[in-house]
């Protein structure tokens, strides 16, 4: 399973080959250099033997290559660094930007249905710890393996015996290494578990910040924070700690290797075997062998932490996909006629919601879609507009099959103002601009006109360049809204989506948009979700619906005539007045 | 970072002791090669083999103090660092709970969370390294410093003199590195504004068939990310390749001085190894200072960026308390201007009104009139610039905050559930609420058959943000909320736009007959909302262009007029 994900995650590294080559031959060049140090180390000690006894031609010669010899190491080192830097960053960056192309492919069932920290965490922390799992990770392993390999190769190329007792105490290293990064594991993922719940818990309090702050809930929130918190800290320590035991333990064991390398190495030569610059080579290449199952060991908690973060990436990869449209026809210059036939829907199996659903809509005809709160007319437009799919029958615009054509021409010949608005963080421009291919500034300020935007957008400090995002105070609810609307206004598409899209604008400014609307919607087909009668009663067809089911069809006068629940709602509005 | 540093006060046991088992264990890593020397030197110059058995066991023996002495610091220092930052966790979500909305606003939520996850945790690695490594690099360093002098003081110079090179290099390459750090936190933020941006617009962007857009955007965003970070990387990766430089030639430096030293017999053979062997030691910690380094500089960036959320002072604090009296008027405002402090143009202006308690007052107006502006003054969500807003007679300056706030029930515009049960959900201003308090709450918001038809009634489980239900099943829930708490005051700030005639004409009418001596405030667009209020404020451009009831309105009120007839209203 983690050797699964491992592969998977170096796939990633493929396109970025031509570097991994370059990386794998300076590590090479790099280790062989590193490991010659020493030998030459060595050699030079030994021209010094003791008392007037030292050969000083000899150990110049030593030394001046021994300088080479490290300026290389530096050179291939630095090289080493700089090269891998960029395959780690580029290796993430792309991740990264497939985890959220995919987000822009993945069903609004699953969107819907996901806490959105959830989604944060891992578009944003779980590609930062790969990131961090690749860097340190494939740098010191590579390298380390290579030290590894290449000191063996040289000890036992000086002495053989000695070059074996390293050798015997390295699996003490392995097991030592691999206990603690299995036990490690466990806590890692359960760490990173609870500190997405965390994250997802804050974000949600921030954004009700507001209804905090009214209801005084401010304690409550903070318990249920300290003990989240309080988890995090039981299974941090944990983690921490059993991850802070590597380095000891491994220490440990290299003082063991050192020792014994000393004293085998002291016999040696005793026993006149070796010489005592061989034994410092040694002695230094004692301290090189254990280093890197150190740091081996170092870099597979980050591993872990990189793979346990890569799941979960891969997890939301190998989410269904909304099916693919790609060979489909787009729709092209629609008449506007919409047509629902028998049409099933629900959002849980066992609960039954839209059933037998039939609609003729005429192009350029007004439909006004009236009813109780929960009555379905949400999820009318999440089945006109495809966010969902039926579950039988069938939706056609202009005589095609909906799920025939793409959806995203589906989508764009529909304009859609929702009660939620939507901004991004960028300026007034860009974000009525938003449908629009590159339309000039003119046509902007046209649609803001259109949409009674343009007067309050000049008064703005910088005009259409002012910033501005979403949960920016400085607009108003209503004037967020003229943008949305803006944004419609200026593709001008062939059907209309109004989803009680003006519920938030003050009645002087909603006559204006009312009349706006009521120009664009001319020739053209429209779905208007309000509550205001005005709106309703210059509709061509009116659904009635209740709990899912469209109970009553017809004009304002013919409702009324039936004495229906549309008359009744219709009376209440009066009743009271 | 310094700021910070009282979060240690708490740890200050562990914070000494750890480091303090640390320096043992160095200590006894530095013994190791004076007993190798001792071997070369002693051992192998007169062939005892059971003298070098012996120096051998006296290596392992150091090993193993050497570990227990390790671990003790490394639980240590995982504890506290843990601890510290589940410290700093708690106080800096309390911090953000304290702050206003506009306040959090400058942060923006996915900073925010950021902060709290990805800054901390940096240093919480900090004060982990802090314990574990502090003490112990510069001590190793000095240590073999120390011990090279006692083998040779000549010889020792050349320790003297690289270890401040070392250091200058360190001090260039992280002065250099430092403000880029800080760049990619900033620019890592922007890639999750843009994921937050998307989550919450997932149905515009379809609909506008934008997703190659933000994919685009998205793209570009991080690909500044790894600009940046290559940009640092390459600043970075000079620093291990620079020391090894270093303290190389000052291994060729031993080696040449040491070889005439040798010649003159002022110095063993063994000695020299055992020079070579400390600057190899050095050489090692400073691999690890390096990285040291880094992860200290990470932790200077982010706390910084924790502090500016701790520099940061609520708007609003408490007063000194308030005297209540009985005849007071429930709310009260005198000459009452308000800005939000960006152009000096008023949004409300000579705001006087008084409200008796158990009246209910509509307010209308035009968008950016200052509806909400106005009512968000009575529960203190904001500071007047001019004038004062009196509670009970009280200045609502000189309340508590939580005590004003607990006298009050609203349900803003844009209303939050959160996760956890419906009862959750309506207690959370009153958690001591009666079975009655509640059911009656909801009977009064319309709610019965939005709980009825739920499966496990009020148990029912509520998902973040109420995803799982209607916009207007939310707000007939919120309304129930603010209900719960038994308000002196209610405040529906257009809270009802989402709900049909029927429901939202039974709403007022339940308030009305089912809340005695509640104060209602009520904002809305409709005239019809409010036509039956007992008195109406009518709102225009940030200044009150009449107060009257409907009827009255109806004939002096131009403004009035005009709402009614574009909203098809009769008299």
């Amino acid at each position: 399973m983690k050797l699964k994900t491992l592969k998977r995650l170096l796939s990633y590294v493929k396109p970025y080959t031509p570097l991994v080559v370059i990386a794998f031959i300076l590590a090479a060049v790099a280790v062989a250099l590193t490991l010659t140090a020493p030998i030459i180390t060595g050699k030079a000690v030994d021209c010094i033997i003791g008392k007037g006894n030292v050969d000083f031609e000899l150990m110049m010669k030593y030394i001046i290559i021994l300088f080479f010899v490290v300026i290389g190491t530096a050179l291939s080192n630095w090289l080493l660094g700089f090269v891998m830097n960029k395959i780690s960053h580029g290796t993430v960056r792309d991740i990264r930007n497939e985890t959220f192309s995919k987000f822009s492919k993945l069903p609004l069932s699953y969107i819907d249905h996901t806490p959105k920290g959830d989604t944060m965490s891992v578009i944003i922390s779980d590609v930062d710890s790969i990131s961090d799992g690749i860097i340190q990770g494939f740098t010191q392993l590579f390298t380390g393996i290579a030290t590894i390999v290449g000191t063996l190769i040289f000890m036992f190329g000086i002495n053989v015996k000695i070059a074996l007792v390293c050798v015997l105490i390295t699996p003490l290293s392995l097991v030592v290494a691999s206990t603690i990064s299995k036990y490690s594991y466990k806590f890692f993922s359960e760490q990173t578990e609870v500190r997405g719940e965390l994250g997802g818990y804050i974000n949600e309090m921030i954004s009700g910040q507001k209804t905090i702050q009214a209801f005084s809930y401010k304690e409550s929130s903070e318990k249920k924070f300290k003990e989240i918190n309080g988890r995090l800290y039981k299974c941090g320590v944990k983690a921490q700690f059993l991850s802070a035991l590597t380095n000891p333990c491994t220490r440990f064991v290299n003082g063991i290797v050192y020792a014994a390398v000393g004293v085998s190495g002291a016999f040696a030569v005793v026993g006149g075997a070796l010489s005592v610059g061989f034994l410092s080579t040694f002695l230094a290449y004692a301290n090189q062998y254990t280093k890197p199952f150190n740091e081996i060991s170092g870099v597979i908690t980050e591993l872990q932490a990189a793979l346990s973060g890569a799941e979960r990436v891969f997890a939301l990869l190998d989410e269904k996909e909304e099916e693919s449209d790609e060979n489909m026809p787009t729709l092209e210059n629609p008449d506007g006629s919409v047509s629902v036939e028998n049409v099933f829907f629900s959002y849980d199996k066992n609960v039954p919601l839209i059933e037998d659903f039939n609609l003729k809509v005429n192009p350029g005809m007004r439909v006004a879609i009236v009813g109780p709160t929960g009555c379905g007319k949400t999820t009318l437009i999440n089945l006109l507009m495809r966010f969902y799919d039926v579950n039988s029958g069938k939706i056609s615009v202009s005589g095609n099959d909906i799920t025939e054509i793409t959806r995203d021409s589906l989508r764009s010949n529909y304009g859609m103002v929702l009660q939620e608005t939507w901004l991004f963080k960028g300026t007034i421009r860009d974000n009525i601009a938003y449908g629009a291919d590159n339309p000039t500034d003119e046509e902007i300020v046209e649609a803001a006109k259109s949409a009674y935007a343009h007067s309050f957008i000049k008064r703005l400090p910088d005009g259409y360049d002012t910033v501005i995002s979403d949960d920016d105070e400085n607009i108003s609810q209503g004037q967020k809204q003229l943008l949305c609307i803006a944004r419609v206004m200026l593709i001008k598409p062939k059907m209309l989506i109004l989803d009680e899209a003006t519920s938030s604008i003050d009645t002087m400014t909603e006559i204006r948009v009312q009349k706006a609307f009521n120009k664009i919607m001319e020739g053209r087909t429209s779905f208007v979700i309000a509550h205001r009668l005005s709106t309703i009663k210059e509709a061509d067809a009116i659904l009635v619906m209740k709990s899912g089911k469209v109970i009553e069809i017809g004009t304002h006068d013919e409702l009324i005539k039936k004495a229906g629940f549309y008359s009744e709602l219709y009376n209440s509005q009066y009743r009271q007045a | 970072m310094l700021k910070l540093a009282r979060y240690l006060k708490n740890y200050i046991k562990e914070v000494i002791i750890g480091p303090f088992f640390k320096l043992i264990e160095a200590v006894f890593e530095l013994i190791v090669p004076l007993v190798m020397a001792k071997i070369i030197d002693v051992g192998i110059e007169n062939s005892d083999k059971s003298y070098i058995l012996k120096m051998g066991g006296v290596m392992i023996l150091l090993g193993v103090v050497g570990l227990c002495c390790a671990l003790i610091c490394q639980y240590l220092a995982s504890r506290t660092s843990q601890a510290i930052g589940t410290d700093l966790r708690n106080d800096v979500f309390s911090k953000i709970g304290s702050l206003s909305y506009s306040q959090l606003d400058k942060f923006g939520s996915a900073s925010l969370v950021n902060r709290i996850i990805s800054d901390v945790n940096q240093l919480q690695l900090a004060v982990a390294m802090l314990i574990r490594l502090v003490v112990r690099v510069p001590f190793l360093i000095i240590g073999a410093t120390v011990m090279a002098f006692s083998i040779n003081t000549e010889l020792a110079v050349i320790f003297v003199v690289i270890i401040p090179l070392v250091a200058l290099s360190l001090y260039l390459v992280m002065s250099r590195s430092v403000p880029y750090y800080k760049r990619i936190q900033k620019n890592l933020d922007g890639v999750s504004g843009i994921v937050r941006e998307n989550l919450n617009g997932v149905r515009v962007i379809r609909a506008f068939s934008g997703q190659d857009r933000e994919n685009i955007r998205f793209q570009k965003a991080t690909d500044i990310v790894m600009e940046e970070n290559i940009r640092v990387g390459r600043i970075s990766a000079i620093l291990n390749p620079v020391c090894y430089v270093i303290l190389n030639l000052a291994i060729i430096a031993i080696l040449y001085f040491g070889g005439g030293k040798v010649y003159d017999g002022a110095v063993s053979q063994g000695e020299i190894i055992a020079l070579v062997n400390y600057m190899t030691q050095i050489s090692l910690a400073l691999v690890v200072m390096a990285n040291l380094v880094v992860i200290f500089t990470k932790a200077g960036a982010s706390a910084s960026r924790v502090n500016e959320i701790f520099d940061e002072t609520p708007d609003i604090s408490d007063g000194n308390g308030a005297t209540t009296s009985e005849n007071a008027p429930a709310v009260e405002f005198k000459d009452v201007c308000f800005d939000y402090g960006n152009n000096g143009e008023y949004e409300l202006e000579g705001i006087t009104f008084s409200v008796r308690k158990g009246e209910t007052i509509g307010i209308i107006g035009s968008t950016g009139s200052g509806k909400s502006t106005l009512i968000n003054l009575i529960p203190r969500f904001y500071d007047t610039a001019k004038g004062e807003v009196f509670i009970d007679g009280a200045n609502v300056k000189d309340y508590i905050v939580s005590e004003l706030r607990r006298k009050i029930g609203i349900v803003p515009q844009k209303s939050a559930l959160f996760s956890g049960t419906v009862r959750e959900n309506l207690t959370i201003g009153n958690e001591n609420a009666s079975e009655e308090t509640i059911k009656k709450a909801i009977r009064i918001a319309q709610a019965e058959d939005i709980i009825e038809r739920m499966p496990e009634g009020l148990e029912t489980f509520i998902a973040e943000g109420g995803r799982n239900l209607s916009g207007g099943q939310r707000q007939r829930l919120t309304i129930a909320r603010a209900l719960v708490r038994e308000p002196e005051i209610l405040i529906l700030d257009d809270s009802s736009s989402a709900l049909d005639y029927v429901t939202d004409l039974n709403l007022r009418k339940a308030i009305k007959e089912e809340t005695d001596n509640m104060t209602v405030f009520i904002v809305s667009q409709r005239a019809n909302a409010i036509k039956n209020s007992d008195r109406i404020v009518v709102l225009d451009d940030g200044r009150i262009s009449a107060i009257g009831k409907h009827e009255e309105l109806l004939k002096t009120s131009d403004v009035y007029i005009e709402i009614c007839k574009s909203q098809e209203v009769k008299g």
